[in-house]
């Protein structure tokens, strides 16, 4: 039982920019944008974030860099579908390609550079309960504002005058428009929040969960949070299940390999990859045509005047 | 009648050489039910979008209330006490009843208040409504009632309806009456868009009537006959068509007998006992309001839609009744449809490959490999024979205007030189000269010993080309009968009342 909250705990930390990264992208698409730029606002926020960190030594100072930085990528994006009504699809995609580059170019002179772990967030009382205590209530200020955005965004998207504008955004945009909404000023509040938590989760990857920065080390981790969103179809309470499944599914095939069952490394370190097409698959079949996607999702928008 | 609510002078909105407005005046009173006649294209929509402020006139003024105004958005018409019923509905197909009211009210959310608030309006008006159930599981006339409550929470000082009854069955247009008369009485001014001359008469104090983007009247639907506002909206003009010389009739080449269809749409129109013949070097017109059968009837004819339940279709004295499309083309038929990109031509594709698209049935192209060089051949031709005016040698479809979108899929289908040409709604959308253009040419066909049918919503564009016309109503047709005999007034009230009707009022 020594075992179980460090196991917990590293579920967790392996969950949470997935988590992180879905709920952006999530609000994202309720208001009908498909941002396949996850994975590269991701990077950039990872390599930004780690840079800022090293030059103000502050990794807190650098995880809010990174996010302003997965969110100025996502300006961009917003500013190609949104103003010049480009395909979403290609433009998402090369906003990772663009991101992936420009990423190792920003994180050029860190490669190796080691840094410190911040000092874990204890709350009182809460993490003296054994077992259980330490594991859900000792950890990183980043993991607790993870649980704060679950409840922000639930509640936001559910219960708030703008969530229900947001999306009314993306279930129809031309009766929004006809209704006189401000489709195109709703969508970019929804891209740049997108961008902001994508950058987010990258910042966390490099200063708090691996401690160093690589290029490429976000490692596809942004096509598992675009993956999440579909899987979720539409409800946070499922994307929060399939963040810490697949967080579950990262530490899992580690502890496996560290204890050698008898399956090669490689298919184990595939493995998360796997169980995503595994959940898409699944959906395809059992849901209805786009289950739980929003009405307008990648469809450019162009009012008549 | 109360004080005056909204007065419209000399608005003026044009798309491109269009004139979709051509300085409109309008005046609504309070308490006033107020309709708005015309036909499809007269510009009764947009006058109306300018008015709740979704499309912004180049010229003319907006008072309400004696105040002049300007209504840069929906938001900003609704704060001056305009609300508005989408023809098309503009619902939010996964949200609830209750969600969709929410929407366009300030500073609301899909609350207890909220839903206290519209159970009290619902009653009020006698409007019963599901408010938890997701729209896409509710019918046509519970949407509608939604729309109108959710317009109504806004407190209106005047409704706007844009063909509110189109998808109302009989007893759902009653109730709907209802609850308008309700609003009226209590001080609100309705305009009520409609091409259904019955209802007008039954419900409008005032009616004002728009033809080409003009006023051309202003009058009291009460004391004036349905057939007298049907020539009004349809108007008088002629357009200039060159005469043909005079030749005589051949074989009859397209024959229906007795044709019933059922209809494969949700809000289609059962075809009944149809009969028609047009014969070689004959122009027939099919005249009448959108939605009396007119597609479901070029579907059954081009072979493409619906089940036939009795009856035949002959083209060239073979009966086809069973047939596709193809087969009638090889029997030197030629269809025209009413969509011009989708369904006459790929919108990607260049001229040069929609020439495929219906010149593939007659084997001229090769029989495994396509003949590049021939579809190049064609299109060149077609752009130069009629007139296409294109932006490069072989654009896309969808890069050309519709007008010469049109004149190219005429022209395509002329070239096969049919001896049957079935075009359903030749100039819908066209500016005129491109539209007198594929008249011109149609009547050439014809006078070339080709049998020509023309479905058509514009009543000039019938009179003007056709030597026989017949009107579809509620899925019949009328028999075809000579033009000079037939009078403008008889035709309206056909498109109106169909022919049995009619003919109980001659």
């Amino acid at each position: 039982m020594e075992m179980l909250p460090f196991i917990l705990a590293t579920v967790f930390t392996a969950a949470t920019p997935l988590l992180i990264a879905a709920l952006g992208e999530h609000v994202t698409e309720r208001a009908g944008v498909l941002n396949l730029g996850v994975e590269g606002m991701m990077i950039v926020g990872a390599a930004t974030g780690f840079a800022a960190a090293v030059l103000t030594d502050s990794s807190v100072f650098g995880i809010f860099a990174g996010a302003l930085a997965g969110m100025a990528l996502s300006a961009v994006f917003a500013l190609m579908v949104l103003v010049f009504a480009t395909n979403q699809v290609a433009t998402g995609l090369a906003l990772t390609i663009m991101g992936l580059g420009l990423a190792g170019l920003i994180g050029q002179g860190f490669v190796g550079q080691p840094r410190a772990a911040l000092p874990p967030v204890q709350i009182p009382l809460l993490s003296e309960i054994p077992v259980l205590g330490k594991a859900l209530f000792t950890g990183d200020f980043v993991f607790f504002l993870s649980l704060a955005l679950i409840g922000l965004v639930a509640w936001g998207l559910n219960r708030t005058r703008f969530g229900l504008l947001l999306r009314a955004v993306g279930e129809n945009h031309g009766s929004a428009h006809a209704l006189g909404l401000p489709v195109k000023r709703i969508r970019l509040v929804a891209i740049l929040f997108g961008g902001l938590l994508a950058g987010l989760a990258g910042a966390y990857l490099s200063l708090i969960y691996t401690r160093f920065w690589s290029p490429g080390m976000s490692a596809g981790r942004g096509w598992i949070a675009l993956a999440l969103v579909v899987f979720a179809g539409g409800h946070v309470w499922r994307l929060v299940l399939g963040a810490y499944l697949f967080g579950g599914i990262t530490v899992a095939q580690l502890h496996a390999q560290a204890g050698a069952i008898g399956l090669p490394s490689q298919f184990l370190s595939a493995l998360p990859y796997l169980m995503t097409i595994a959940a898409l698959l699944f959906l395809s079949i059992s849901g209805r045509k786009g289950a739980g996607a929003a009405g307008s999702l990648g469809q450019p928008f162009v009012p008549e005047r | 009648m109360g004080p005056e609510r909204i007065r419209l002078a000399g608005i003026t909105k044009a798309f491109g050489a269009l004139k979709a407005n051509d300085h409109v005046d309008l005046t609504l009173h309070a308490g006033e039910i107020h309709a708005l006649l015309g036909e499809n294209g007269a510009g009764k929509s947009t006058l109306m979008k300018i008015l709740y402020g979704l499309l912004r006139p180049d010229s003319g003024e907006i008072r309400i209330n004696g105040q002049r105004v300007t209504l840069p958005s929906p938001r900003a018409a609704r704060a001056q006490g305009i609300g508005m019923v989408f023809q098309h509905f503009s619902l939010f197909e996964d949200f609830t009843a209750l969600e969709n009211i929410a929407i366009p009210l300030d500073g609301r959310t899909a609350d207890a208040t909220l839903r206290a608030e519209v159970e009290a309006k619902a009653r009020h008006f006698g409007l019963a409504i599901a408010l938890d159930r997701p729209v896409h599981t509710l019918s046509a006339g519970e949407r509608q009632r939604i729309e109108i409550l959710r317009a109504l929470m806004q407190e209106p000082q005047v409704l706007i309806l844009d063909e509110p009854t189109s998808v109302l069955t009989p007893d759902e247009a009653e109730a709907l009456f209802a609850t308008l008369e309700t609003l009226a009485a209590e001080g609100a001014g309705i305009l009520f868009i409609s091409h259904k001359l019955e209802e007008v008469r039954r419900l409008c104090s005032r009616a004002t009537i728009l033809r080409g983007g003009k006023v051309v009247a202003e009058t009291d639907p009460r004391a004036v006959s349905a057939a007298d506002l049907a020539a009004l909206m349809v108007g008088e003009g002629v357009l200039d068509l060159r005469p043909v010389a005079e030749h005589a009739l051949g074989e009859p080449l397209l024959e229906l007998h007795g044709l019933s269809v059922a209809t494969e749409g949700v809000h289609g129109v059962t075809l009944r006992d149809i009969d028609l013949t047009v014969r070689a070097g004959e122009v027939v017109a099919i005249a009448g309001v959108a939605g009396n059968g007119q597609s479901e009837l070029y579907a059954a004819m081009s072979g493409e839609g619906g089940r036939v339940l009795s009856g035949e279709i002959r083209i060239a004295g073979q009966d086809v009744t069973r047939r596709d499309i193809n087969a009638r083309r090889m029997l030197g038929a030629a269809f025209v449809p009413e969509a011009r990109l989708g369904q006459a031509t790929l919108p990607q594709g260049p001229l040069s490959e929609n020439v495929i698209l219906s010149w593939h049935a007659t084997g001229s192209l090769g029989r495994w490999l396509l003949d590049t060089v021939r579809t190049g051949a064609v299109a060149r031709k077609v752009i130069e024979r009629f007139d296409v005016r294109t932006p490069s040698p072989d654009p896309q479809a969808a890069q050309l205007s519709g007008g010469n979108l049109q004149k190219y899929v005429v022209g395509r289908e002329i070239e096969r030189q049919p001896r049957l040409m079935i075009v359903d709604q030749p100039s819908w959308g066209v500016d005129a000269r491109a539209a007198t253009h594929i008249r011109q040419t149609l009547l050439d066909l014809a006078a070339s010993g080709a049998a020509v049918l023309v479905i058509s919503q514009d009543l000039d564009e019938a009179m003007a080309m056709a030597d026989r016309i017949a009107v579809m109503h509620g899925g019949h047709l009328s028999a075809a009968r000579p033009v000079p005999a037939l009078s403008r007034a008889e035709i309206g009230l056909l498109m109106v009342q169909g022919e049995n009707a009619a003919r109980g009022a001659a």
